[in-house]
């Protein structure tokens, strides 16, 4: 249905750029917590960029792996905050 | 049809680099959460509608469900890692915070308990 013409193009440049920038704070990230929100981030990136994927390889079987990663992603963080809450002795009531 | 998908692949890929530049600029893990959860929702919604737009029937349905579960399940998350980062004690609010009303709370039912036991 489309090929790759220039919104395309700077859609993905974007989304790299913006991968990039995630990274940073998932490298720098000064607490567990803030690793936990760029992983999130990350997640989100990856939903948008195979959105953008489909659009661009006109597969639309492709949705379904953006449907997944954000039932995935949710599942993860959920895991990461019960985690980040049971470190600290805190009484999990999730 | 095709200047609708092109304007929200823009828009879309437009917030998700606004999301990402407020991870890695704000200062403290509440502010960072706000840019990554509300932009970063929007960003990858307004990506999945135009592969709504884009395609017809059974993929719209799919793209609309993702949409959906992407909005139901990015708020909780968020909440759940503020709220587990809080009372871990690993929230340094930024020095230019005026309002913390969580920590006031906490110590005025700190001090109604300690008020309240006999010893």
């Amino acid at each position: 249905m489309l090929s790759l013409t220039w919104p395309l193009w700077v859609a993905f440049v974007a989304i790299g750029l913006s991968f990039i920038l995630v990274f940073v704070r998932l490298v720098r990230g000064p607490s567990l917590s803030d690793r936990v929100v760029a992983l999130d981030m990350l997640s989100y990136l990856s939903i948008g960029l195979i959105a953008l994927w489909t659009l661009v390889s006109q597969q639309p079987a492709y949705l379904d792996a953006a449907i997944v990663l954000a039932l995935i992603a949710f599942l993860a963080t959920v895991a990461f905050a019960r985690y980040i809450a049971r470190q600290h002795g805190e009484e999990v009531t999730l | 049809m095709m200047i609708l998908v092109y304007g929200l692949v823009l828009t879309g890929a437009f917030f998700m680099l606004v999301a990402a530049i407020g991870l890695v600029r704000m200062p403290d893990l509440l502010m960072r959460m706000h840019a990554a959860t509300k932009a970063g929702t929007l960003g990858a919604g307004l990506l999945l509608l135009a592969v709504a737009v884009a395609y017809g029937d059974g993929v719209t349905v799919r793209a609309l469900a993702a949409i959906a579960f992407l909005f139901l399940t990015a708020p909780v998350a968020a909440h759940m890692i503020g709220r587990a980062a809080y009372y871990a004690g690993g929230v340094q609010c930024w020095d230019g915070t005026l309002l913390d009303e969580l920590a006031e709370a906490r110590q005025a039912d700190a001090d109604a308990r300690a008020a309240s036991s006999p010893s």
